[in-house]
């Protein structure tokens, strides 16, 4: 059995409850979290292969447009990172799945409602895996800042939303991606839940013109970091374990 | 050795059904199909079903969250390389299920085999993982099962949890339901909160 998951660094990570961020106030646990080290249970997790995928799902510019389509109207980008653990490890053939606003900042969900238009040709939902190396690129568009019910001026920055799987069930993640320079990360209560400002520049993907595609799309790297596993060479096994 | 510091998490927000549950959001039933059955049709052991709600503090359900199962077949073994029994597995047993719910009512369900338990496992249980619009990080819990008193007893994991907290984690009957049916609900917080689990 692989070892148990190094400890959630809670200093990196969101406190469940901030009251600035509305809607944590009636859905953030009161009592702490019950801390054990991690179960064999969720030392495993549910593993994903390519009959899983279709061809075209990490390609956000043409998994939802029609045949002979021009494509969603936006700003094109390629998004791309490496998948890795605390101790640098790659994690490859680990199932990535992201989500996103068209280039309006509106999204494809029978519960959003804002003004901007949907856009036929784009439906905002990816998935690949990383490879043997624990890369993973996605083509899309640049989805657009959008307003939300928070504040009357609250607005999300333009952002991805990314879930990464990893190789057990404690190691699961969801986060979201932000685009360097843009001037609405550091006024927004979801990117303020995270106290470090060193952990907010983590989800903050950089201009990469060495993978931009030339006369089509620029780049953007996102590397993701999840949890690293103890080395288990004493471990007391439980008896036929 | 310098370690990488770990990626921040962020809520899934309202939408998180665009990318993990495609169909619900309204997107093409052909698009990205995630369907695969936790336990498919050749997979031993009794079918059970868990249905329950997720209650805010104020009891309200929550209608816009996503769950997550993580489960070993009805002998303990995981469909995970580390399984050391994994070659007798069935083919069709994956152990992984996602769950929306119901954007009206707020109900989830699964259907499901009634997990066994592992060697050193403790006592037979669902792993779940929550997220939804004012969850910053994913919320870890188990379902365990009524029935099995001496097990639950015996396990390392509800050993830990205060008594009188324990029962947030141990599904109900539901009768009214039919045999194998379950009713688990979920309580983010203020009384009867559920024991929510830093794995």
């Amino acid at each position: 059995m692989t070892g148990a998951f190094y400890p959630i660094d809670r200093r990196r990570h969101p406190p469940a409850f901030d009251d600035a961020y509305k809607s944590t106030v009636a859905r953030a646990p009161q009592f702490p979290l019950l801390s054990l080290e991690t179960p064999p249970a969720e030392r495993m997790g549910p593993v994903f292969g390519h009959a899983d995928l279709g061809e075209r799902d990490n390609d956000l510019l043409r998994n939802f447009a029609a045949p002979g389509s021009d494509g969603p109207v936006g700003e094109r980008v390629v998004l791309h990172g490496h998948v890795l653990d605390e101790d640098a490890r790659p994690v490859p053939g680990t199932l990535v799945e992201i989500w996103q606003a068209n280039a309006g900042g509106r999204y494809r969900h029978v519960n959003d409602g804002y003004l901007a238009p949907l856009d036929p040709a784009f439906g905002g939902c990816g998935r690949t895996l990383t490879d043997a190396q624990g890369y993973y690129a996605f083509r899309t568009v640049k989805p657009g800042a959008y307003p939300w019910r928070n504040g009357t001026d609250s607005w999300r920055p333009a952002h991805v939303h990314f879930s990464v799987f990893g190789s057990g069930f404690a190691q699961r993640l969801i986060t979201q991606m932000y685009f360097e320079g843009d001037p609405l990360i550091p006024l927004c209560p979801i990117v303020r839940t995270i106290p470090d400002p060193e952990a907010v520049e983590q989800l903050v993907a950089r201009l990469d013109m060495k993978a931009a595609q030339p006369f089509d799309a620029l780049a953007y790297r996102f590397d993701i970091v999840l949890r690293g596993r103890r080395a288990t060479p004493f471990e007391n096994r439980p008896e036929g374990g | 050795m310098p370690y990488l510091p770990q990626t921040p998490s962020q809520t899934a927000g309202p939408y998180v059904h665009i990318g993990l549950a495609p169909r619900l959001a309204g997107l093409p039933a052909a698009a990205m199909d995630r369907d695969a059955p936790i336990a498919g049709p050749r997979c031993a052991g009794d079918r059970i079903s868990v249905t329950g709600r997720i209650l805010d503090a104020a009891g309200a359900p929550v209608r816009d969250a996503m769950i997550e199962v993580w489960q070993a077949n009805a002998e303990g073994i995981f469909a995970h390389p580390d399984d050391p029994r994994r070659n007798e597995l069935e083919p069709d047993f994956r152990g992984w299920g996602r769950m929306a719910c119901d954007f009206e009512t707020g109900e989830w369900g699964l259907q499901t085999v009634c997990p066994g338990a592992a060697p050193g496992g403790g006592a037979p249980h669902l792993s779940l993982w929550i997220v939804a619009r004012g969850i910053n990080t994913g919320l870890a819990t188990r379902v365990y099962f009524p029935e099995n008193t001496a097990a639950n007893a015996a396990d390392p994991v509800l050993d830990m949890v205060e008594p009188h907290r324990r029962p947030t984690l141990i599904a109900a009957r539901d009768g009214a339901a039919g045999a194998g049916a379950y009713r688990f609900d979920i309580r983010l917080r203020g009384p009867g909160e559920t024991v929510f689990l830093d794995l």
